[in-house]
């Protein structure tokens, strides 16, 4: 047999890292190892080569060089973020408002604090996976410290109004944090216009190295640290820098963001194609998320009559590497929480698929999918006891 | 994540379909859960002499129900009933043990199968030795 084509179409798990990105990197796993803390001037490059990264990531963001600390990456910086306003405000209150639909690290983080005696409100979403300026307000009380409202959903790729959900939170003089890990590169970030007091991004979401990431602190911000130990990023987060890590992070996010409209006609195109192609050759099809807020290679689809995991297995037999909503895989048999925040019936949730274009992808890749996909869904409705071919027999809601 | 078995079973599933005038049919599951078997049964002089089935489920159900149909058929009915769940994971080489329910699926719907079948022909219904939980309380999937 001969080499597999390979289709990867999951960008929003991660994506590759891009071959100027490993070339910057190289270096200071070899000839600049110095350790920056130390005095000799070898690890001056070191030094250097942080403070050039952290003015790249800035400029990305809109903000101060001292602004950014770098992490281990999107994780730790929500933890961070939580935890840290958390614990330093506990004083002045213990309430945090959330969504429903974030991703585990803010979920899981709240949950956490809900332990330790805080109080959590997981704000509703609408059945594009919106969150409502209106219901932020409503939610605010006198205890409120926190409000952490994701940029843009990983699963959905709902873009969220977050410089109006800012705002509310400014007006009620409450710190306002954003997990933006899947929107560098995708929709242009101003942490001053958007009223963004901290801000979670991870380099391997945008063609950067796994194991680095940052989290954007406004001056003036009163934040506990997460990381206790030596004096590294300002005395804000201890460890020996990650070097090769943050200068990836650096020259990742300059090229992510030095043409995000034009990176976007690319692969919104391409993802409109392949999105039309699926839904006019597959009947029983739904798309999940906002039409057009929605992240630029962000497809999530639900097909009637069948499970997700077993689409997943027949695409990868086929070499095309996509995830499902449905959680399967990921060791929970739960269907996801994001879907079914969105009001869609337990039933559909099981049968979706998400689709995340990115740089790799080309126009064969989409011609690819719209051959395989159809085949495949039709192989497993064919053994689904749900699906007729003639007139769909109750559809999911037998029983 | 799955083994070499499932994923041939999985890939290449024996005995889709139905089958027409069956003398027997077992549905369990349902679609909340994200799994729902339907077994059908074609049963002379007490031996079971074809089987088939339609699943809605990931890659574990539909090769449970592959596997589950695969060893009735030949069996008596008697023998057909103490297949358990085990021995379809087992024939399989295993499932990952969030997918065991999946086995468990199968063996209920060989069961139901086999008591819709003496129900008709006005047979005392056989009572599960070993009840699994056939509301899936046990399941994940279904606490809510």
């Amino acid at each position: 047999m001969g080499e597999k084509r390979i289709v990867y179409m999951d960008h929003s798990a991660t994506t590759y890292t891009k071959k100027e990105v490993l070339e910057a990197m190289i270096p200071y796993y070899s000839e600049h190892f110095g350790n920056p803390s130390s005095i000799y001037r070898i690890a001056g490059d070191s030094k250097k080569a942080i403070d050039t990264a952290r003015v790249q990531v800035a400029k990305a963001l809109g903000s101060d060089p001292d602004e950014i600390y770098f992490t281990s990456g999107g994780s730790e910086s929500d933890n961070w973020a939580i935890k840290g306003i958390a614990f330093a405000n506990r004083k002045k209150g213990n309430h945090i408002i959330t969504s429903a639909i974030e991703h585990h690290a803010v979920l899981h983080t709240c949950e956490y604090l809900e332990k330790e005696g805080f109080t959590v409100t997981y704000l509703p979403v609408d059945k594009y996976g919106i969150v409502d300026p209106a219901d932020l307000e409503k939610a605010i009380t006198e205890k409120t410290i926190l409000i952490s409202v994701m940029f843009a959903n990983n699963e959905i790729g709902t873009i969220e109004p977050i410089a109006e959900l800012g705002a509310v939170a400014r007006n009620h003089k409450v710190y306002f944090h954003t997990d933006a890990v899947q929107v560098i590169g995708n929709v242009q970030v101003d942490v001053k216009a958007q009223n963004i007091d901290m801000l979670s991004l991870s380099a391997h979401k945008f063609y950067g190295p796994k194991g680095i990431g940052a989290l954007y602190i406004k001056k003036g911000v009163k934040i506990d640290n997460l990381i206790h130990g030596g004096g590294q990023e300002r005395k804000r987060r201890a460890g020996t820098e990650n070097i090769a890590g943050i200068v990836g992070l650096g020259k990742a996010i300059e090229l992510a963001t030095a043409d995000i409209d034009g990176h976007n006609r690319r692969i919104r195109g391409l993802r409109d194609r392949l999105l039309q192609g699926i839904l006019a050759r597959i009947p029983g099809t739904y798309l999940n998320g906002h039409r057009e807020k929605r992240l630029p290679g962000n497809i999530n689809i639900s097909f009637e009559f069948i499970e997700g995991e077993s689409i997943l297995l027949w695409l990868d037999d086929e070499g095309i590497c996509a995830s499902t909503g449905s959680a399967c895989t990921s060791g929970s048999l739960e269907p996801s929480h994001v879907l079914l925040a969105t009001g869609l019936p337990v039933e559909i949730s099981h049968g979706s698929l998400r689709l995340t274009l990115g740089d790799i992808n080309t126009e064969e890749d989409v011609d690819f999918v719209l051959e395989v996909l159809p085949k495949v869904v039709s192989r497993l409705r064919d053994m689904s006891p749900l699906y007729r071919k003639n007139g769909k027999e109750g559809g999911c809601n037998v029983q | 994540m799955y083994s070499d078995k499932v994923m041939d079973h999985f890939k290449n599933p024996r005995n889709v379909g139905e089958i027409e005038n069956p003398d027997g049919i077992g549905e369990v599951g349902n679609p909340v859960c994200g799994d729902i078997m339907k077994i059908f049964l074609k049963i002379e002089n007490n031996i079971i002499t074809d089987a088939k089935f339609k699943t809605f489920g990931c890659g574990a159900a539909i090769a449970s129900s592959s596997m589950a149909t695969e060893l009735v058929k030949g069996k008596t009915l008697e023998e057909a009933w103490e297949v358990s769940n085990k021995a379809v994971a087992e024939a399989l080489e295993g499932l990952p043990p969030i997918k065991m329910h999946c086995s468990v699926l199968a063996e209920e719907g060989i069961h139901n199968a086999i008591n819709d079948y003496r129900k008709k022909h006005g047979l005392e219904l056989w009572v599960e030795k070993n009840p699994h939980a056939h509301d899936h309380s046990e399941d994940l999937c279904c606490d809510r």
